[in-house]
C-alpha cells in the first residue's frame, strides 16, 4: 500500500532524513517510533505530500506522491502533530468543510459521513461548539475526525495521543486498532507501550535513520523488561548450545565471545515472566559442562530504547 | 475543473463569522456616503450659482462634476480597505499552521487560491454593490447617463480584483497579517501615484512610470470611458499577480 524508497530530505544543510526505505501493506498498522527530531514528522509529511522528498521514491495505493499527489491525497487521512483547525467554525461546519474538499459532492452522503465520524469519534456533545473553545482532547478529536472522513485506504497519524488524559487515551488507541485491518495506518509516537499495543510492525528510528524494523513481538523480546544471561561454560560450543537452548523458557543462544581453552561465554534470551538460572545450572551440571559464570543482565525499556537509539548516534 | 468551492464557501464564513467583514463594509460605507454627500452638496451649490449666473450653466456637467469625482474617491477607500480585506487570505493558515492540512487536502495550489481570491472579491463587491443606492438616490432627482456610471462600476470591479491579487500575493510570502497589510498597501500606493513622477524624469521613463500608475488606467473609467487597454492592463495586473502567487505556494514545497 505504501512504498516507500531511499527517501531522503534536507532542510537546506540539516538532514531531516536520510535514506530511509520501508513498506506497509495493505490493512497493517505501522508504528513510528523514534525521539524528538528523529525525522517522524517529515517521513509523514513527505508521504502526505506536504513537501516532496530530496530525493527517493513515495508511492501510496501505486501511485507516485510527486507525480500523482492528487490521487495520492484522495486515499489519505492526516492528523498532523499540532492540529491546527480553524478556530473560529463550529465542530458540524468543520467537518462538512473538509467532507467537501474531500469529494462528498451529495448532501446526504456528506451528512452521512460526518454523522459517522462524529459517533466514531465520539463528538457528539460538543457538534455545535466553536473549535477555539474546545478543550485540547477534543480538538485532538476533531483532528481525527476530519482524518477519517471520507473513509480514506491510508491513515497517517503524527502523535495522535499526545495531550489527551488518561481515559481518552485508551479511547483513541482502541479506535485505532479497530480501524485497522481494513485501513493502512501509520502512527508515530515516543511512548513505547503504545507502538506494543497498536502496532503490527514497528520502525525504530533516529536522527533519521532506521534504525529497527520489526514485529513487536520480536521487539518485546528486544525492548520490554527482559532478561539476558550471560553464561561461561566450558564444552562443545554446539553441545552447549543445544544443552541450554533444552532448557524451557530460553528463546535464543549465541555464542559471544571465546575465552581461554574450551571456555566460551553465551548470551541467552529467556522468556521475561520467570527466573530460569536455576534450570540453566542444572541442565550444564547434568550434561557434564563446566559451568564457570552465570549472571543476569536485565534492561528496562525507556534503557533499551535509549541504548538503539545512542548506538545509531555512535555510528554517525 | 476547479475544486475552489469548499474553499470559498469556508473563507467567506470566516469573513463574515469575525466582524472582518461587517467592519470593512462599515468603514467602506461611511466613506463612501461622506464623499457621496459633500460631492453632491458641492455639486448642488454650484448649480444654485449658476442660476444666478446663466454663463455658467454651459459649464455645468453632471458626469464631470459629480459622477467622477465619486469614483475616484471610490478608487481610493478601496486601495485602503483591500489590504485589510486580503492580509489575512494566507498569513492566517500559515501562522496557525493549518496550510500543512490544507496542503495535504486533494486540493490544486489553484483550488486554494481562487477560492480564497473570490471570498475576498465577495467582501470587497458587498459594499460596492450598496453604493448603487446612491445612484438610484441620484437618478430619482435628476437625469443621469447610465453608461459612464457603469463605465465607473466596472473600473471599481476591475481594479478592486487587480488589488486583491496583489493583496493575496503579499499575503502567501508572510504569516505575519500586518505585515500583509502594510506591504500590500504600500505598493499600491506607490503604483497609484508613481505616475505623478513622470513630470521630472525623461519622456521614455515617464512614459513607462504613467502606465504602470494604477491612477492612471482608474482615471479612465471614472470619466466614463471604457478603454480596451485599461481592461487589458487590470486583467493582466490580476492575472500576473495570482500567478505569482501559486509559484510562490509551489516554492514553499521544494524549500521545505
Amino acid at each position: 500500500m505504501i512504498e516507500i524508497q531511499n527517501l531522503t530530505k534536507h532542510y537546506g544543510h540539516i538532514k531531516a532524513v536520510e535514506n530511509v526505505s520501508f513498506t506497509v501493506n495493505k490493512g497493517e498498522i505501522l508504528g513510528f517510533l523514534g525521539p524528538n527530531g528523529a525525522g517522524k514528522t517529515t517521513t509523514m509529511r513527505v508521504l502526505t505530500g506536504f513537501f516532496p522528498p530530496t530525493e527517493g521514491k513515495v508511492k501510496v495505493a501505486g501511485f507516485d506522491i510527486t507525480e500523482k499527489p492528487l490521487e495520492v491525497k484522495k486515499r489519505l487521512g492526516y492528523l498532523p502533530e499540532n492540529v491546527a483547525l480553524y478556530m473560529d467554525m463550529r465542530v458540524n461546519d468543520y467537518l462538512h468543510f473538509v467532507g467537501r474538499i474531500k469529494g462528498l459532492k451529495r448532501k446526504p452522503l456528506l451528512k452521512q459521513k460526518v454523522n459517522q465520524v462524529v459517533e466514531l469519534c465520539g463528538l457528539g456533545d460538543v457538534r455545535k461548539r466553536l473549535i477555539g473553545k474546545l478543550s485540547k482532547g477534543y480538538r485532538q478529536r476533531v483532528g481525527l475526525a476530519q482524518a477519517l472522513i471520507g473513509d480514506p485506504e491510508v491513515l497517517i497519524l503524527d502523535e495522535p495521543t499526545v495531550g489527551l488524559d488518561p481515559k481518552q487515551i485508551v479511547e483513541i488507541r482502541k479506535l485505532i486498532k479497530d480501524l485497522g485491518g481494513e485501513r493502512t495506518i501509520i502512527l508515530s509516537t515516543h511512548i513505547l507501550p503504545e507502538v506494543q499495543m497498536i502496532c503490527e510492525r514497528v520502525i525504530i528510528i533516529n536522527e533519521g535513520k532506521i534504525v529497527a524494523i520489526d514485529t513487536p513481538e520480536n521487539l518485546n523480546r528486544q525492548l520490554s523488561k527482559k532478561l539476558t544471561i550471560i553464561m561461561e561454560v566450558e564444552g562443545e560450543p554446539q553441545k552447549v548450545v543445544n544443552t541450554l537452548g533444552g532448557v524451557d523458557g530460553v528463546i535464543d543462544v549465541k555464542q559471544k565471545v571465546k575465552k581461554k581453552g574450551k571456555i566460551r561465554q553465551y548470551e541467552i534470551q529467556t522468556v521475561p515472566e520467570r527466573d530460569i538460572r536455576k534450570e540453566l545450572a542444572q541442565a550444564v551440571l547434568e550434561n557434564q559442562l563446566g559451568l564457570y559464570e552465570l549472571r543476569s543482565i536485565e534492561m528496562s525499556l525507556e534503557e533499551i530504547f535509549l541504548k538503539l537509539v545512542t548506538q545509531e548516534e555512535h555510528h554517525a | 475543473m476547479l475544486n475552489s468551492a469548499p474553499i470559498f464557501k469556508k473563507e467567506v464564513g470566516s469573513y463574515f463569522l469575525s466582524p472582518m467583514a461587517y467592519v470593512v463594509i462599515t468603514i467602506f460605507l461611511v466613506l463612501s456616503g461622506y464623499f457621496f454627500y459633500s460631492s453632491v452638496a458641492y455639486y448642488s451649490l454650484i448649480s444654485m450659482q449658476a442660476m444666478q449666473n446663466p454663463y455658467m450653466v454651459s459649464g455645468l456637467n453632471l458626469t464631470e462634476d459629480l459622477i467622477s469625482p465619486v469614483f475616484a474617491n471610490l478608487g481610493i477607500i478601496a486601495m485602503l480597505i483591500i489590504p485589510m480585506l486580503t492580509m489575512r487570505l494566507f498569513s492566517e493558515d500559515k501562522k496557525s499552521g493549518a496550510i500543512e492540512l490544507l496542503f495535504t487536502y486533494p486540493l490544486k495550489d489553484l483550488d486554494i487560491l481562487m477560492g480564497k481570491f473570490f471570498a475576498a472579491s465577495v467582501v470587497y463587491l458587498t459594499p460596492i454593490a450598496i453604493t448603487l443606492v446612491y445612484i438610484a438616490f441620484l437618478r430619482s432627482m435628476t437625469q443621469l447617463a447610465l453608461g459612464p456610471i457603469l463605465a465607473g462600476y466596472l473600473g471599481l470591479v476591475l481594479m478592486g480584483e487587480a488589488f486583491i491579487a496583489l493583496g493575496i500575493l503579499i499575503s502567501s510570502t508572510t504569516e505575519n497579517q500586518i505585515i500583509a497589510a502594510i506591504i500590500t498597501f504600500g505598493v499600491l500606493l506607490l503604483l497609484w501615484v508613481i505616475g505623478w513622477a513622470s513630470s521630472f524624469t525623461g519622456p521614455t521613463l515617464g512614459k513607462i512610470l504613467t502606465e504602470i500608475s494604477l491612477i492612471k488606467h482608474f482615471d479612465t473609467f471614472s470619466k466614463g470611458v471604457i478603454d480596451i487597454r485599461d481592461v487589458i492592463f487590470y486583467l493582466s495586473f490580476t492575472f500576473y499577480s495570482l500567478f505569482l502567487t501559486c509559484r510562490v505556494l509551489e516554492s514553499k514545497r521544494w524549500r521545505g
